[in-house]
């Protein structure tokens, strides 16, 4: 039992890190009041580029890289979009999602070698792999969470820190006034578009990277939509962490855990009907949104960022 | 605020629910079709994929039969194949287009793509039809199918012989339907054979390709102890995952141990290039006739790919001689006595399962751990 409660966490964790980081990334750019819809499509591209940079290359340091200034192309395509053109950003973020799913697997039948049909399909290249802390990964059921790769140690790390950012620094501040209320930002002399584009691209990048983890570690190599939705379950998650990065552990670890506890309790020989499992997270979702939405009429002080997708225009009202 | 929550939402659960219902079907792939062709005179054959022939699996074999009517009468054939095709309306859009434009023969190579053929075949009664794994023929379209279970139950005799006794042995299934059923229970029966307390742990992920889900089912079985892993599924992702145990694992749909290792005891694994030189070479001679086809170890339709190294010389013995008994007629997987799970006799000795009660099979045998879940 407790050898099953430990491989589910630190399975979970393994499922979970590159939804936290795309969680973080989202929130970041909804803080400032941009909605990307384009999660699916920049995991994506993040993933096919993160591969074949490490592939070739044999370096990791350089596939994050690389994946990181993919997310940041894109992102930044979107930022023009829906800030300087001031573009209805849902159909801006649908269209990153259906351009980059594309591209990625065009790019996945293109970029590999000559050897294997230009398919980078099956090919095997550098991973990272999980390692222990010493002493810590000693601890029952515990030690799991000290048993992970770089980018999950990373993630324990990108948390508090995205959290401290957010509510204690004066630029914390800027982001969610400019979300909030771009006139009385604005009128305080903060630059918006600049806010905004910085954020979008930051969120952007760490989308990006969420796609890397996937195809440097969590499922190494490159497959054919290998986020299988992950985008997608992302904007569910931004709601269910009510736009606050710490949060957003809970959303990424229950997303994370289902497929994990699924899977061991058919292994163990129990059934649990498969649907109502991949269910459940979206109805959680939805209860915590009514929920909050009835304590948010009581406290004011959770909810959707107020200017969320909308543009800015100064002199509007 | 409340307005871009909403329009938030919808837009969420929309693609939720397209997710989720696109993930049923077999191997789904975003509409996209990529399409290559080359004009000439000669008889011309169009193939539709549901996925790319870079999957390594069943995209990959049907490519390599194309490839092989290609090499057989190129001089007289030439090919064409279309990726990435929706099951759904899209295919038969796909399938009228390849019609249209004067293809002589098209084969459609998934399950769902049955409607959507029968419905272009009727409208072009002199162009040859073939429809893969299907139930539906008509006068000019056909069904192509193998028993698939034959090479499974000898490739359960390799994996039988490399875990200890009484070991178990872990299995990731796609689909709870009657082709990944007999193929559970064939290689079930297959281990037993050598290996008569060993058990065979059975996880359905639900999907045909989901690299991400099938190694987490993978993960979850060797967390549970088993000792190899078997699976139905179209990706390489479970044996990587026995592999990075230092387990060993059986491949399926291609030589899997061409793209993970010696790990790979032996994979059984489609070859369609003999049914399709000779369907095709049929209907150049004019004797196509409407058939359902379906091939096993005999024809070469199925087989087993080439041993890894660490299969002894002894088990490829036995794996021969059993081969032999298959291919001669003799002996069937499916042929009494066959017990179920809780060991109740389904097939009874000396009895042989109809090919119609192996297509529609939905018991498990005796050794499965694990349920048909509905």
């Amino acid at each position: 039992m407790i050898a099953l409660i430990t491989s589910i966490l630190a399975i979970t964790l393994r499922a979970g890190t590159s939804l936290i980081y795309a969680t973080i990334g989202e929130i970041y750019t909804e803080r400032s009041g941009i909605l990307n819809l384009g999660l699916e499509g920049m995991m994506l591209l993040g993933a096919v580029s993160a591969f074949a940079t490490v592939y070739y290359t044999g370096s990791l340091l350089l596939a994050l890289l690389v994946a990181a200034l993919t997310g940041m192309i894109l992102s930044a395509l979107h930022a023009f979009l829906s800030i300087t053109m001031r573009a209805n950003q849902v159909v801006s973020g649908l269209s990153i999602t259906l351009f980059g799913s594309g591209f990625a697997s065009f790019l996945g039948q293109r970029l590999g070698p000559a050897s294997n049909g230009h398919y980078l399909i099956g090919l095997v290249g550098k991973k990272f792999t999980p390692f222990d802390i010493p002493g810590l990964s000693k601890i029952p059921v515990l030690g799991a969470v000290f048993s992970q790769d770089i980018l999950t140690y990373i993630v324990f790390l990108i948390i508090p820190v995205a959290w401290f950012y957010m509510y204690k620094t004066k630029n914390g501040l800027n982001l969610r006034a400019v979300g909030e209320s771009p006139q009385t930002a604005d009128a305080m002399g903060i630059n918006i578009a600049k806010t905004r584009y910085i954020y979008t691209i930051l969120g952007g990048t760490l989308v990006a990277l969420g796609g890397a983890h996937l195809s440097l570690s969590y499922a190494p190599g490159w497959t054919d939509n290998i986020t299988g939705g992950r985008g997608w379950i992302v904007i569910a998650l931004v709601i269910f962490s009510m736009w606050n990065p710490s949060r957003a552990i809970w959303g990424a670890l229950l997303f994370g855990g289902i497929n994990a506890i699924q899977f061991r309790l058919q292994a163990t020989g129990t059934t649990i009907s498969a649907p109502l499992l991949n269910m459940l997270p979206y109805l959680v979702t939805i209860i915590v949104l009514v929920l909050m939405t009835w304590v948010e009429t009581l406290n004011k002080k959770v909810g959707a960022p107020a200017a969320l997708a909308v543009p800015y225009m100064r002199g509007e009202k | 605020m409340k307005k871009a929550l909403i329009m938030l939402l919808s837009v969420m659960l929309l693609f939720g629910i397209g997710f989720s219902l696109t993930s049923c079907k077999k191997k789904e792939t975003p509409a996209k079709a990529a399409e290559v062709s080359t004009p000439a005179k000669k008889f011309k054959v169009a193939f539709i994929y549901i996925g790319l022939p870079g999957d390594l699996g069943w995209t990959y074999e049907q490519d390599q039969g194309r490839k092989m009517i290609d090499e057989k009468l190129g001089d007289k054939v030439e090919t064409t194949f279309v990726e990435n095709v929706p099951e759904g309306p899209d295919a038969s859009r796909i399938i009228r287009q390849y019609a249209q434009k004067g293809y002589n023969m098209i084969f459609a190579t998934s399950f769902g793509y049955m409607d959507p053929m029968v419905e272009v075949a009727s409208e072009f009664p002199n162009v040859y039809f073939e429809h893969c794994s299907g139930y539906k023929t008509s006068d000019n379209m056909s069904t192509y199918f193998g028993r698939m279970y034959q090479a499974r139950y000898l490739s359960g005799i390799v994996a039988g012989k490399a875990i200890p006794k009484g070991a178990s042995i872990g299995y990731v299934a796609a689909f709870p339907i009657p082709e990944v059923v007999r193929g559970i229970n064939a290689f079930t029966i297959g281990v037993r054979k050598v290996n008569p307390t060993a058990k065979v742990k059975v996880v359905w992920t639900n999907t045909w390709y989901d690299p991400v889900k099938e190694r987490e089912a993978a993960v979850a079985l060797l967390d549970s102890g088993v000792k190899l892993i078997a699976q139905h599924q179209d990706t390489t992702e479970p044996q990587k995952a026995a592999k990075e145990r230092g387990l060993v694992s059986i491949g399926y749909d291609s030589d899997m141990g061409k793209f993970v290792g010696d790990s790979v005891l032996v994979s059984p694994k489609w070859h369609w290039g003999s049914y399709f030189v000779k369907t095709v070479q049929n209907a150049l001679d004019g004797t196509w006739k409407k058939h359902s086809y379906w091939g096993g170890l005999k024809d070469g339709v199925v087989m087993l790919s080439s041993f890894s190294d660490k299969v002894p010389q002894s088990v490829r013995d036995l794996v021969a001689a059993e081969k032999k008994k298959i291919v001669d007629g003799s002996w069937d997987v499916f042929w009494g006595p066959v017990k179920g799970q809780d060991g109740k006799v389904i097939v009874a000795d000396g009895a042989k399962m109809s090919d119609g009660d192996m297509l529609g099979m939905n018991f498990l045998v005796q050794g499965v751990v694990g349920t048909i879940s509905k």
